[in-house]
């Protein structure tokens, strides 16, 4: 760590992890759920508990994101944070929000929810993945101009690199596009149109610059491969990613009211949307192939093969599996997409994190080559825990929704089971994905526990020059 | 790489790639918007009703359980068409089916799926029907493939 300042990171690597922590755990309450309907009712309904699921994932990825651009930024740009005493205030105002708005869904009815922070003045609330009052909306955007503001100062200052730029274009298009959150009108097809410009050009689109970006910054880091060589790669990444995710919106338009012509929009573009991902596993393996030096951070350099990796067969493979139009009309809003949507999050934007703060966490602690070999092992037990359980949390959901297609949805009206009906049928699958659910809780058990063994990497273990004869 | 593609190269294409395409997307967003939507999703049948009770299905969070033309949590039925499935395309019927319905929640069976009683009144209840009715007549390319949703 060249700079003091990069220090403000930690808050917001340890308040992503305790928020992941509660992400999973609400997890577990909604697989129990699906299986047995009653558990927890009325105390936490289904919707409360998916709204805390899905709600912690989204601020605590977001908080991940800032603590990597507090890390990375002022490192890349040479030059101290302009502000660290800003970061922590926001960290706080951010924290402190995030909790409230978390505790108001598990403590007061939504309904009440909405009464009591006037989301009639300007009625934002009770969409997917929007859920929160429009106070807090309000909050993450003004949390969001300071950060930036913050971030600006510190790259304007200071030496501008690709790493800065491209992550920095990320950041300022997440906050662009989070001003569609506040828009919501009466016509369902509209709001439900504009809806996806948050969503999905988030996750498929500016999201991917930050997570090219800071994959990018890994590696230079742990390979010692000459960063020009790295820019050019994340250019082309980041240039596929835009190319084929910004049109490939085009595939939540198919049924919710736009014009035909954005079937074969939405279908050709998704098509390439596998590509960029595909481009990120050979460049994390072609760089640490061509590694010029041996980083004694193995369990970095593992998260950063496997967020690659993961990323795109959640994200590429199980995308691309029901994108198509034809096969998303039988697919649309089954199973199929919940096993997208879990192996995705997880491969691209959890991993990603889990992959900065396992290089920059040991280093911020007075770590420089990482941690012990103990807490690494431990920690790639923690790493194949989780990305095992997810693998199946993914393969069962997608036999679940491959049935309930199968039941549900192929057969003629009067022939084809109901909903309900269907999902006793797939119960098994259920269980199947609590269970892998449940190991998945077990190795974020096992990752925590690597963060409490002390000792460090020893620098002889860095062997310099040319790691293999060509490189 | 190839030496011969450099990184300026590279740089330009993410650059006027990414132009472009942005470019491409709002002409079509225009296109969609300005020309496509008004045949397709019925706006002039969007009645004070129909907009209170969108506002009912949001205040209530019904997209953490239910899916709406297929987007939403995949724990109960879709209810794009319930206007078809539990009313037969008949208003009355599916008012009388929704009050019934709404005020027999939860049904306290035990393991089974519970829906919450949301203590609606009897106006929002109507307003709620009214809602779902009109989005059952969205055009949106005869999505779901049969009345089951």
């Amino acid at each position: 760590m060249r700079y003091e300042s990069q220090r403000v990171a930690m808050p917001y690597f340890i308040f992503a992890l305790i928020l992941f922590a509660g992400q999973i755990v609400f997890g577990l309450v909604l697989g129990l759920q699906y299986v047995v309907g009653d558990f927890l009712f009325p105390e936490i309904p289904f919707n409360v508990a998916r709204m805390v699921h899905t709600n912690l994932l989204i601020v605590w990825l977001l908080f991940g994101f800032m603590g990597a651009t507090y890390y990375l930024v002022p490192e890349e740009a040479q030059t101290e944070l302009y502000s660290p005493l800003l970061a922590w205030i926001l960290f706080w105002v951010f924290a402190v929000a995030g909790t409230l708005t978390i505790l108001g869904y598990l403590f007061v009815d939504y309904a009440t929810l909405a009464d009591v922070t006037m989301n009639k003045l300007l009625p934002t609330m009770g969409r997917e993945f929007l859920e929160q009052p429009t106070i807090t909306k309000i909050g993450i955007a003004i949390v969001a101009v300071g950060f930036l503001f913050n971030i600006l100062m510190t790259a304007l200052k200071g030496r501008k690199t690709v790493v800065n730029i491209v992550l920095i274009t990320g950041l300022v298009g997440l906050a662009a596009l989070w001003l569609f959150s506040f828009y919501n009108p009466s016509n369902l097809t509209l709001d439900k149109y504009f809806w996806w410009f948050v969503v999905h050009l988030w996750v498929e689109g500016v999201w991917e610059l930050i997570m090219g970006a800071i994959l990018a910054y890994v590696l230079i880091k742990i390979t010692g491969v000459d960063r020009e060589v790295i820019e050019k790669w994340l250019y082309v990444i980041i240039a596929m990613a835009l190319i084929s995710g910004i049109i490939g919106t085009g595939h939540h338009f198919f049924w919710i009211g736009p014009p035909e012509y954005w079937l074969w929009l939405g279908s050709v573009f998704s098509a390439i949307e596998p590509l960029p991902f595909f481009m990120m596993v050979l460049f994390a393996f072609n760089m640490i192939n061509r590694r010029r030096r041996n980083h004694p951070n193995k369990a970095a350099m593992l998260w950063a093969m496997g967020t690659a990796v993961m990323a795109f067969l959640g994200a590429g493979v199980w995308g691309f599996l029901h994108t198509l139009a034809p096969v998303n009309y039988y697919t649309h809003g089954s199973q199929i997409t919940a096993a997208h949507g879990h192996m995705a999050f997880y491969g691209a934007y959890v991993m990603i994190v889990l992959t900065i703060i396992s290089y920059a966490m040991p280093i911020m602690r007075g770590r420089p080559y990482g941690n012990s070999n103990t807490a690494q092992v431990l920690e790639m037990w923690g790493f194949w825990l989780m990305t095992i359980s997810m693998v199946f949390i993914t393969l069962f959901l997608t036999g679940a929704g491959i049935l309930q297609v199968w039941l549900q949805r192929i057969p003629e009206s009067g022939q084809a089971l109901s909903f309900m009906a269907t999902q006793d049928h797939i119960s098994l699958f259920y269980w199947m994905r609590f269970v892998a659910g449940c190991f998945f809780l077990s190795g974020l058990a096992v990752y925590f526990g690597s963060f409490f063994i002390k000792g460090q990497a020893s620098p002889s273990e860095e062997v310099r020059g040319p790691a293999t004869e060509d490189a | 790489m190839a030496e011969r593609f450099t990184k300026s190269m590279a740089r330009n294409i993410y650059l006027g790639g990414s132009a472009f395409f942005v470019l491409l997307f709002l002409a079509l967003t225009f296109d969609t918007q300005s020309r496509a939507m008004p045949e397709r999703d019925n706006r002039d049948q969007i009645t004070e009703q129909v907009v209170r009770g969108k506002h009912v299905w949001e205040e209530n969070n019904c997209i953490g359980c239910h899916t709406l033309m297929g987007e939403g949590a995949y724990f109960a039925p879709e209810l794009a068409n319930v206007f078809d499935r539990r009313g037969a395309g008949d208003s009355a019927v599916f008012k009388s089916f929704m009050n019934a319905w709404m005020n027999a929640m939860p049904t306290n069976v035990p393991g089974r799926r519970q829906m919450p009683q949301f203590n609606l009144t009897d106006q929002e209840i109507e307003d709620l029907a009214e809602f779902l009715e009109w989005t059952s007549k969205i055009d949106d390319n005869n999505w779901p493939p049969n009345i089951e949703g």
